[in-house]
């Protein structure tokens, strides 16, 4: 047993559920108990989704249990398929189901149902959200597809977007005209789109584009052992990423078609004179593995932020992400513990975090601007206009996406220009910061922030937001025994409050390096000097 | 008199239900017991639950939390108890402001048959007296959605001290503001004393006994009141504070039990009541004459059904509930005119073509359901709203015809946008 209050990943069925509420012509029989059902709202309320996801529910009872509920479930089945006629059925438990041991695959076999039926074994106990979509797009491949002859022009398909994944219909829309640029058509993309009929022409490309190897890794490989088709490695994150990936693209493919890049702006936004503010600033980066690495690189190498801490909460992606956190140099977190990520954060004391909507609440808390990378996705992750992660127009979307928490290089000159000015002063915080700028008021530990009233808020935006909470206060005993002397203090609120945490943290470390126990004003400005670059 | 729907046919469906399991209540109860921890024994899926009906993305540190059973408390590798014991431990440690902790029985943990009550009794003893253990159930195989208040305000009741007093005992977890404005309209009519349950603070839980009279301010009690008259107490039968009609009727069966005149009732709530008829009269401009469509959810279906036909002048179609118990639902059936079709249970499938067929101007619905009605341009309003927002007695009775007039005012208001609102695919 282990005690969570809140989770990054739902249990597999939601998975599957994902999966199958991104195709059509697709419908999912959950044996599952009444309450299952709250899932629908993930996908009715937070994508907006016009539809109720293509699944049933035998929402079985107490009074059901001791009677027949795999009776149930096949009449479920039954109604299921008059009523929407799919062109595949998948079936699977939900882990109260799980336990009572029903075997929802080998009941529907027996029905004689004229449509291909899939049965998906997704262990709640052991398994998340993830692994769910990942296994349940591996079965509808392995039951569909077979080797065909390969199209005649070049073509792909294009792996991994599913329901409520992040950003995932913009990324699809962006990398496809990526490769139609490049001459290559694309065969199929799946499983967002798709129909089972769709996927029984899989093997018919040459290639396949693998986007979130979080939801669709197992069906490209099963695809390269059977269907003999290559895919691709890099994740088209950043400008950089995404020329690596056109090279990739290049050399499974043979196009040797020029692509225009005249729309990409984040290298020259990066190296213009208004960025050099962002030189070496600290991000703590946490999400899923693949957009953690991806953020971490583009952090690193495109907007010359100081990696400060890298993590995700996927363990499945844990090997590579500790590569990575070793290369740069921090140690990885890997963990779904939202209260350990938290611990983390603090202690790491970054100036920015690019995490989930869950860090974005942890930053709020403690004061640091935050941009989102990665699901769990929020009803903010589904914006009305085209914001793409991936290929050039991402790149353009990343850059303005994080540095819009922070304030502008401009903006920031001037506020050190004139800190002593009486409405410029370090209370007032960044205009555009407004309400989210840290407050003084103290959190009480007893009686944390509350959830707002609910669902309410499932559709409102940053609606459920807990009051803000300020950071820890602004002056803190330092850490290791070493004390502040009351003119260093006074000297440190000199600083702007912006590179003040910073001063801060490098004057202690200095003071504990040097055996101090005391930290003067000579203390303070020797510190600036052995860290100055 | 008529008895209005009182003994109109009931059309019950058993087919899938589209609500929420008893869950969810522990979102409004951990706000209204403040000391109060709710642990539960559960999944994953109980863990995303909470998280998705408490507003998708809200991070604090809750008052809530699940101990997720993993592969091997269910293989009998480890003991599930003293796992618990240890998570309990933990928690408690972590959190002395706990007086009072809850543990909350899921569909896993119910089926794999895991005995909660002796867990909190044993719990109770290790953890005495600093903090007291209970435990109910809130699986989706035992409760529907608002049943999981019912079963955790019953299984307070047994622990409950004893008393010879005559007190009146006003049972459902209220709102603060709403339950300050019902103990002040109580004390101005002169009924006397008032105490509640929940308690705000375990300091303060009521006693009970033969002389303690019970008023209901939810129509989802049914545990609860019958736990109570196990223990002696009466409930005073009476329609719920919804609307000034309801605050009115339900105010003066209080106060009829103590012995204290109607005319006495008129004259305190002249005022509110004046007020809280003017702001019903603005919402039901936009209300009167339209249809409305109840789909089954928190078991308010019934009074609310009787509010909107009653006071802003709508007409039900269809008045679905959960359940439908003769007992506590009676005095508001009585009022609510012969026409619609009450159904119990549910078949989601069957009531949505009934939905279809019907066009009401407004369907009453859970959020897996509300967007994929609208995009096929039916108004609706979000029924788990009505459990999150304070809507009780006359101050609110403007705001409860509000919730309902909003969506069709947002309607008219956006019926310019052409050519058509598009839903998302």
């Amino acid at each position: 047993m282990k005690l969570a209050v809140w989770t990054y990943e739902g249990p597999p069925h939601v998975g599957a559920m994902r999966v199958a509420t991104g195709m059509q012509g697709l419908h999912l029989v959950l044996h599952a108990p009444q309450g299952d059902t709250y899932a629908d709202l993930l996908f009715t309320m937070i994508e907006r989704r016009g539809h109720r996801p293509p699944v049933s529910y035998t929402t079985f009872q107490a009074r059901d249990l001791g009677a027949d509920t795999a009776g149930l479930f096949k009449s479920a089945c039954q109604d299921a398929y008059d009523r929407f006629k799919p062109e595949a059925l998948l079936v699977a438990a939900s882990c109260t189901a799980e336990l009572i041991q029903d075997d929802p695959g080998g009941l529907a076999e027996t029905m004689g149902l004229p449509v291909p039926v899939i049965p998906l074994e997704l262990p709640s106990y052991q398994r998340k959200e993830n692994f769910g979509c990942d296994e349940a797009f591996l079965q509808i491949a392995r039951a569909l597809a077979q080797p065909m002859a390969r199209s005649e022009q070049v073509s792909c398909n294009i792996l991994g977007p599913t329901g409520l994944g992040f950003r995932h219909r913009d990324d699809i829309t962006e990398i496809a005209a990526l490769l139609r640029e490049m001459g290559i058509t694309v065969n199929m993309t799946a499983p967002m789109g798709a129909r089972p009929s769709d996927i029984a022409r899989m093997g018919a490309a040459h290639f396949n584009v693998l986007l979130y190897p979080e939801t669709a890794e197992s069906a490209a490989r099963w695809a390269e052992k059977t269907l003999g088709q290559p895919f691709t490695k890099t994740i088209p994150i950043g400008s950089r990423a995404t020329r690596a990936f056109i090279e990739e693209v290049r050399a499974l493919s043979g196009s040797t078609a020029p692509v225009d890049d005249s729309r990409l702006r984040q290298p020259w936004w990066a190296a213009s004179v208004d960025s050099t503010y962002l030189t070496g600033k600290r991000v703590f980066i946490y999400g899923d593995g693949t957009h953690a690495m991806a953020a971490a690189r583009v952090a690193r190498d495109e907007m010359g932020f100081e990696v400060a801490g890298l993590g995700c909460y996927n363990r499945e992606q844990a090997r590579p992400l500790r590569a990575l956190a070793r290369e740069m140099g921090v140690e990885a977190l890997v963990t779904d513990d939202y209260l350990e990520v938290e611990a983390a954060i603090e202690a790491a004391a970054p100036e920015m975090i690019l995490g989930t909507q869950m860090e974005r609440h942890i930053g709020k808390r403690l004061g640091i601007p935050c941009a989102v990378i990665s699901a769990p996705v929020h009803v903010q992750d589904f914006p009305a206009r085209y914001s793409p992660q991936m290929g050039f127009e991402g790149a353009n979307v990343l850059f303005d996406t994080w540095v819009h928490p922070l304030v502008m290089g401009l903006e920031e000159h001037l506020l050190a220009m004139f800190r002593d000015d009486f409405e410029f002063h370090d209370a007032a915080g960044p205009s555009h910061h407004g309400g989210h700028a840290p407050q003084a008021v103290h959190q009480d530990a007893a009686q944390p922030a509350e959830p707002a009233p609910a669902a309410t808020a499932a559709a409102a935006e940053g609606g459920s937001m807990p009051p803000e909470a300020a950071p820890p206060s602004p002056v803190t005993p330092a850490t290791n025994n070493v004390i502040w002397l009351a003119c260093a203090e006074k000297e440190l609120k000199k600083i702007p409050f912006f590179v003040r945490g910073k001063a801060r943290r490098n004057t202690e470390a200095f003071a504990s390096q040097q055996g101090l126990s005391e930290i003067s004003v000579d203390t303070l400005y020797e510190a600036k000097a052995h860290y100055a670059r | 008199m008529s008895t209005g729907c009182r003994n109109a046919p009931v059309l019950k469906e058993r087919g899938q239900r589209e609500v929420f399991c008893g869950l969810t209540g522990i979102i409004w109860l951990h706000r209204k017991m403040q000391d109060a921890f709710f642990l539960v024994v559960g999944s994953r899926t109980c863990a995303h639950l909470l998280q998705s009906a408490a507003g998708v993305m809200i991070f604090a540190e809750p008052r809530f939390g699940t101990a997720i059973m993993e592969e091997k408390d269910l293989a009998g590798m480890a003991d599930a108890n003293a796992e618990l014991d240890r998570e309990v431990a933990r928690l408690l440690a972590r959190r002395p402001d706990i007086r009072q902790l809850f543990l909350v029985g899921s569909c896993p943990s119910e089926v794999i048959k895991l005995d909660l009550a002796k867990a909190a009794e044993r719990l109770s003893v290790a953890h005495a007296p600093h903090v007291r253990v209970l435990n109910y159930s809130g699986s989706g195989i035992e409760t529907t959605f608002t049943e999981g208040e019912d079963a955790c305000l019953a299984s307070m009741v047994p622990v409950l001290p004893q008393t010879e007093a005559k007190e009146l005992l006003l049972v459902g977890a209220l709102p603060d503001v709403v339950e300050d404005q019902a103990l002040d309209l109580l004390a101005r009519i002169g009924v006397s004393p008032v105490r509640c349950l929940p308690a705000r603070r375990t300091d303060d839980l009521p006693a009970v006994g033969p002389n303690t009279r019970f008023a209901l301010a939810q129509p989802f009690l049914g545990e609860t009141a019958a736990a109570l008259t196990r223990r002696g107490a009466q409930r005073i039968d009476a329609p719920y504070p919804f609307g000034a009609e309801g605050s009115t009727l339900w105010l003066k069966a209080v106060a009829a039990e103590f012995g204290i005149a109607p005319e006495v009732v008129d004259q305190v709530t002249a005022a509110p009541r004046a007020r809280a008829e003017k702001a019903v009269a603005a919402a039901a401009e936009t209300l009167r004459g339209k249809r409305i469509f109840f789909m089954p959810d928190s078991q308010l279906e019934i009074p609310l059904a009787r509010f909107l036909t009653r006071e802003c002048g709508m007409q039900a179609v269809e008045i679905g509930t959960p359940y439908l118990h003769a007992d506590i639902h009676g005095a508001e059936l009585d009022l609510i005119a012969p026409g619609p079709v009450l159904s119990e249970g549910q078949d989601v499938d069957k009531q949505l073509d009934r939905v279809r067929a019907a066009r009401p101007d407004l369907t009453v619905c859970g959020l897996g359901l509300a967007n994929p009605l609208e995009s096929e341009g039916l108004a609706t309003k979000w029924a788990i709203e009505l459990v999150f927002t304070p809507v009780h007695f006359y101050e609110q009775a403007g705001d409860l015809a509000a919730l309902f007039a909003r969506p069709l005012r947002r309607r008219a208001a956006l019926s310019g946008l052409a050519p058509h609102l598009e839903a998302a695919e």
